[in-house]
């Protein structure tokens, strides 16, 4: 077992698992904030809905579309300077979250667009007939219906960002990743590259059964 | 008391207006149930939305007590609204939210109502849609009928004045269509609130409806009282309800009044009349024989009635004329 296992500094493994836990984190966390309003706006501004804006439909879907097109190794680069200019540098796991936001945000907001389709019409009427403001109707039934929907976005999105923020040890992010490319690609430890890659399954794992649970228990289906 | 005023719906479709209703002027009174039958696609349901301007319309002026709702502002339709109740076909209940939850939504929207009164209110109209056990159930734990009777709580919940149903009973059973039915029609007598509902069954027009507008193609083509208009139809559209609801096939009618000797007479009874013993003594009187080809004793909503189709051969058929009128009796002769 220590023969196997020769190269591996557990010490380092576990600082590395909470860089990637902190990166996905926080950026989960601003994904959420950000893309969840860009969702609404999306589903509010969109064709026969309530505030059918085609204009700034169009420019919002664009927006989006730009950022998800772009492949998250040129995303990282291009936004280099962005980030530099935004929290001072560009490395560690502070340098990896504007990224990652970036790439994760758009994301989310297209699934919270399509979840909030998914809520039923004759419910929005409904909430109408009653007299609510689009902002009741937003807050008081559209998102309560579509949290199971949302949580499930929120799962996805939780761990697209796992595999993304591994692939940010590739300008210097930090976290597994960064360890998988130093010593498991570049030193050719194997047995380190094994490490990560299973401990990233594991967290991946994890994820996903905590969302569906938390889906099972919001959808009173 | 709801007046439209020519009011008129199109939809622009292509750069094309296609219209749903034509011009329409009715009048739907203060504490009555109003009933609005029609095929799909006839502009019932567009209608039904005019009301509490869930569509707005293209023209015309549409008054709830004297006052033109058309011209307010959103404020002041949110308010109006309040006081509209509406159920759905698909009942349209928060998944997310509990019985209670829901009952107490539009309470909780209009924002003016304190947390006692939302309570005692819910008590009051489980207990009026006999759902008290189940306040704490989700919407995917009931039946169909009971999420109708959340629908109907919910719907009361503000105390509305009008009531608006749509296709309230077509995704129910008959049996639960004639509980919720008969819900309604307590609600309506015990609350004196007005009551409009579409539908695109007669039968539920003939058991809770004071006055019916039948809907074809965007026209409202015949309205009336409902003994009026089921009893004595004018309109293809009206006589092609009233004949499903009686599940009388109109070809095979005639085939067997082909078969039948002598004269044919359609007697409409209504009322008193219904349960008088008519047919043997006018028999005894005039001397004619009589066959009954097809009849029906029903109500409509709460007066009796019954349409017998009879043909009567040999004896004095002036005399037996004479002694249907007397009695009160509606003569159509047919052949």
């Amino acid at each position: 077992m220590e023969a196997l296992l020769s190269n591996v500094d557990w010490s380092e493994i576990g600082w590395a698992s909470w860089d990637t836990l902190v990166m996905v984190g926080m950026s989960l966390l601003f994904s959420v904030l950000i893309g969840l309003p860009i969702g609404v706006l999306l589903f509010l501004t969109g064709k026969r809905q309530l505030l059918e804006q085609p204009v700034a439909y169009a420019v919002l879907s664009f927006v989006v579309n730009v950022l998800r097109s772009v492949p998250f190794i040129i995303l990282l680069i291009v936004m280099i300077p962005f980030t530099v200019m935004l929290i001072g540098t560009s490395l560690g796991v502070a340098g990896a979250i504007p990224p990652l936001v970036a790439g994760g945000a758009p994301f989310f907001a297209r699934l919270v667009e399509t979840s909030l389709r998914e809520v039923d019409r004759g419910i929005i009427e409904a909430t109408q007939a009653m007299g609510a403001n689009v902002r009741q109707i937003i807050l008081g039934a559209l998102l309560p219906e579509a949290l199971p929907g949302i949580i499930a976005g929120i799962t996805v999105t939780a761990i697209t960002l796992v595999s993304y923020a591994a692939m940010s040890g590739v300008i210097g992010g930090g976290g597994l990743g960064d360890l998988a490319i130093r010593f498991g690609y570049q030193r050719f430890q194997t047995d380190v590259m094994v490490i990560t890659v299973a401990l990233l399954v594991i967290f991946v794992q994890v994820l996903q059964m905590v969302g569906d649970r938390l889906v099972l228990y919001f959808s009173r289906k | 008391m709801i007046v439209f005023d020519q009011v008129q719906k199109s939809y622009q479709v292509g750069g094309r207006a296609i219209p749903a209703l034509h011009p329409t002027d009715m009048t739907v009174e203060t504490g009555e149930v109003f009933g609005i039958v029609g095929h799909s696609g006839a502009g019932k349901s567009t209608l039904v939305r005019l009301i509490n301007l869930l569509e707005p319309p293209t023209g015309g002026r549409i008054l709830i007590d004297d006052e033109d709702i058309t011209g307010y502002n959103p404020a002041q339709l949110r308010a109006f609204r309040r006081k509209v109740g509406m159920i759905f076909q698909h009942f349209n209940l928060l998944s997310s939210k509990t019985v209670a939850d829901n009952i107490a939504f539009p309470m909780k929207l209009a924002g003016i109502y304190s947390k006692t009164e939302i309570r005692e209110r819910i008590e009051e109209l489980l207990a009026r849609v006999s759902l008290t056990d189940h306040a704490n159930k989700y919407p995917s734990q009931l039946s169909g009928g009971q999420k109708q009777r959340v629908g109907i709580a919910r719907a009361l919940a503000c105390r509305p004045t009008i009531l608006l149903c749509d296709e309230a009973t077509s995704a129910l059973d008959p049996q639960t269509t004639q509980s919720v039915l008969k819900l309604l029609a307590d609600i309506n007598r015990e609350l004196g609130l007005t009551i409009v509902l579409i539908t695109h069954e007669m039968d539920v027009v003939r058991r809770v409806c004071d006055r019916v507008a039948v809907m074809d193609a965007g026209r409202v083509v015949e309205m009336g009282p409902v003994s009026d208009v089921f009893l004595h139809p004018q309109h293809p559209t009206t006589r092609d309800f009233v004949f499903e609801s009686e599940s009388i096939d109109h070809q095979e009618l005639q085939e067997d009044l082909q078969k039948a000797n002598g004269r044919i007479l359609r007697l409409t009874f209504k009322g008193e009349s219904t349960y008088q013993p008519l047919l043997g003594s006018v028999a005894r009187k005039s001397g004619v024989d009589f066959s009954i080809l097809s009849g029906r004793i029903d109500h409509i909503k709460d007066t009796p009635y019954g349409q017998l189709t009879l043909s009567l051969v040999g004896g004095d058929l002036n005399v037996a004329m004479q002694e249907f009128e007397a009695a009160d009796v509606h003569v159509e002769v047919l052949r």
